[in-house]
């Protein structure tokens, strides 16, 4: 008499949890499959607004790649920006990491104020900012240098990268480190040798999300860079592929594809196995 | 082995004195245990003798040796966390040898070491592990043996059975004595805990806001208590006490007796008005009131199962206790009156 409710409730359960998986699915993997298909779609079929847009109507083409490689210098963007991008997450790790740390383990009022004020800086938009950073860059004699970049970039990386490592090193127990000191470490010891490889998970956040602010950034980068040999993706794409109201919609979406599925690979990867169960048994 | 003292040591946080000038010393190889109400100033006292915490004022001394400015490594102290603390990204084995790797020992020399420790503590099987695929039980003998594995001096341990179930909590606390007494190892032991306080303390140091109340053998805490705070942490239940004149009287639940039982030529008659009896199966617990006293006088008698006298609640009986197990307090400051409390241990 009782079971069959029940199994009738597991059905419906498992069916609304199967929905909502597939619902996500869709709403996150649709961006990645919408780029594919433009940038393989033949021009022609890409306008037909008659054909189904989901499906190549046409044979696919790779004329979008070959304008995106041999006509523009998108190759030389990657590796610019690839390029700032190490340059820059290594610079935030230096500063964000032992700003983190401090934070996380600092005492008193001070600690939340310092903390969150840090956090506001990052709030301040680049719109505004560009204009200061402009006459320190022209000052510095930096323009159209990528090295400009990797100097005006820190200034948003490590004020987030800052607060996200603060979050990690706060759940790591304090025990942890007492332990080490007495089992023979110095403080900076323990750090080194506990603290660090437990927050792993929270560095490699870090990294991830510092790369993928640099990767997407476009305001210091149109403004500071004026050669196309110097230019990243963000900034290359949309001046050489949009010229006057020609969209080359195909080649965007390569250049997107190829600028995104990386980090989104990597994000994978890491994030996901890192984050969850890494301090569980250290404590209890 | 070595002698631990703290020397007139305080520490400060702010306004709040969690040490106030504490002297103390555990002898070499002792069983020393420092129990007190939450917040009394237990674990800061045992960071501060682990360098984990730079006293305002006083000085710590291990084996005859000021080490108040020397960092933890220098100290050569072992600590077991309530936590355990195990290291979550090492293996059994590697928490085990962390201490030896630190100090930089032979790799011959430390796997002999972890061997040797793990087998002490039964975690052999465990060594390739994890922390997080361990049992609390498996995990505090794991603390334990990396606690012991380079042969400190002193070890410290802070609550390590607490976040153990009861059962389990009674054999750990078997074995932690047995070990100790193998090692001869001299160990503070934090607890608020009076029965591991009791069953496994060669001496205890009773201790509240910040100052040791009392320090002795668990038996001199339990029949000489220095003082109200004493008399009433220690035991359970705790020790009557009845406001007399200028005085307090005390006396344990288990010397509180009917008339019949506990008659002698030199006890003091009770006329005991009873409210309730609790039924515990070794005891049967009796409340009840004072009568004949200007104050309210709550008391409780703790009746062994083989006294086998009715008690009935609503009823009125004679109830007496030995004069020799009657404590005077001073109603102002608590002490012990007659200097009985006073011959204890060297504070």
């Amino acid at each position: 008499m009782t079971r069959r409710p029940f199994k009738l409730v597991r059905i419906a359960r498992a069916g609304g949890h199967a929905g909502i998986l597939v619902f996500f699915i869709t709403f996150l993997a649709f961006p990645f499959y919408w780029m594919l298909m433009t940038t393989f779609k033949t021009t022609i079929d890409l306008h037909d607004v008659s054909k189904n847009p989901f499906l190549f109507n046409e044979p696919p083409t790779l004329e979008h790649l070959a304008v995106l490689f041999q006509d523009t210098q998108y190759l030389q963007w990657l590796i610019n920006t690839g390029a700032v991008g190490i340059a820059v997450v290594l610079i935030t790790l230096a500063l964000a990491v032992p700003a983190g740390y401090a934070l996380a383990r600092m005492t008193g009022p001070w600690a939340q104020t310092l903390g969150i004020a840090i956090f506001l800086t990052y709030l301040v938009p680049p719109t505004i900012l560009f204009i200061p950073f402009a006459r320190i860059i022209a000052t510095l004699g930096l323009q159209d240098s990528l090295w400009s970049l990797v100097l005006v970039y820190p200034s948003f990386t490590v004020p987030f990268c800052t607060w996200l490592l603060m979050g990690f090193f706060k759940a790591i127990p304090r025990d942890l480190e007492d332990a080490a000191m007495i089992d023979g470490l110095s403080r900076f010891g323990a750090f080194v040798k506990v603290v660090m490889p437990i927050s792993l998970a929270g560095v490699l956040t870090s990294i991830i999300f510092a790369f993928t602010l640099v990767t997407q950034e476009f305001v210091y980068g149109v403004t500071f860079i004026t050669s196309a040999s110097s230019y990243t993706v963000s900034v290359g794409v949309p001046t050489f592929l949009v010229r006057g109201d020609v969209y080359f919609w195909g080649s965007m979406m390569g250049a997107c594809l190829i600028a995104s599925v990386p980090i989104a690979i990597i994000y994978n990867f890491f994030v996901d196995r890192f984050v969850a169960g890494f301090t569980v048994g250290a404590v209890k | 082995m070595a002698t631990v003292e703290a020397r007139h040591i305080s520490k400060h946080f702010d306004e709040v004195r969690a040490v106030d000038g504490i002297d103390l010393l555990a002898r070499e190889g002792e069983f020393l245990v420092l129990l007190g109400p939450s917040g009394c100033g237990k674990t800061t006292l045992m960071r501060l003798i682990a360098g984990l915490e730079q006293p305002t004022a006083g000085d710590i001394v291990i084996d005859g040796r000021v080490v108040t400015d020397l960092p933890p490594r220098a100290r050569n102290v072992a600590m077991v966390f309530q936590s355990y603390a195990l290291y979550p990204h090492l293996t059994v084995a590697k928490n085990i040898s962390f201490p030896l790797r630190a100090v930089g020992m032979q790799r011959d020399a430390i796997r002999k070491k972890v061997e040797w420790a793990a087998r002490m503590f039964g975690i052999e099987r465990f060594l390739d592990r994890k922390p997080r695929q361990l049992s609390g039980g498996e995990r505090q003998r794991v603390a334990l043996a990396r606690a012991v594995v380079r042969e400190p001096v002193v070890f410290l341990l802070d609550e390590p059975l607490s976040n153990l179930d009861a059962k389990l909590r009674n054999s750990a606390r078997d074995e932690l004595k047995q070990f100790q007494r193998v090692l001869a190892t001299t160990t503070i032991y934090v607890t608020h805990d009076q029965a591991e306080a009791m069953g496994l303390g060669d001496r205890i140091a009773v201790l509240n806001q910040g100052k040791v109340i009392q320090i002795g053998t668990p038996q001199e805490i339990y029949g000489k208590p220095m003082d109200t705070f004493v008399a009433t942490f220690i035991g359970s239940p705790p020790m009557n006490l009845v406001e007399e004149g200028a005085s307090y009287v005390g006396f344990r639940p288990e010397a509180f007796l009917p008339r019949e039982v506990g008659s002698s030529e030199d006890s003091v008659a009770f006329p005991f008005r009873v409210t309730r009896v609790e039924y515990l199966g070794a005891d049967r617990l009796v409340y009840g009131v004072l009568e004949g006293r200007t104050a309210e006088a709550h008391v409780i008698s703790k009746l062994p199962n083989n006294i086998r006298a009715e008690v009935v609640a609503g009823e009125r009986y004679d109830f007496v206790v030995r004069k020799r197990e009657i404590h005077r307090f001073d109603r102002n400051s608590g002490r012990h009156i007659d200097g009985r409390g006073d011959d204890d241990g060297n504070r």
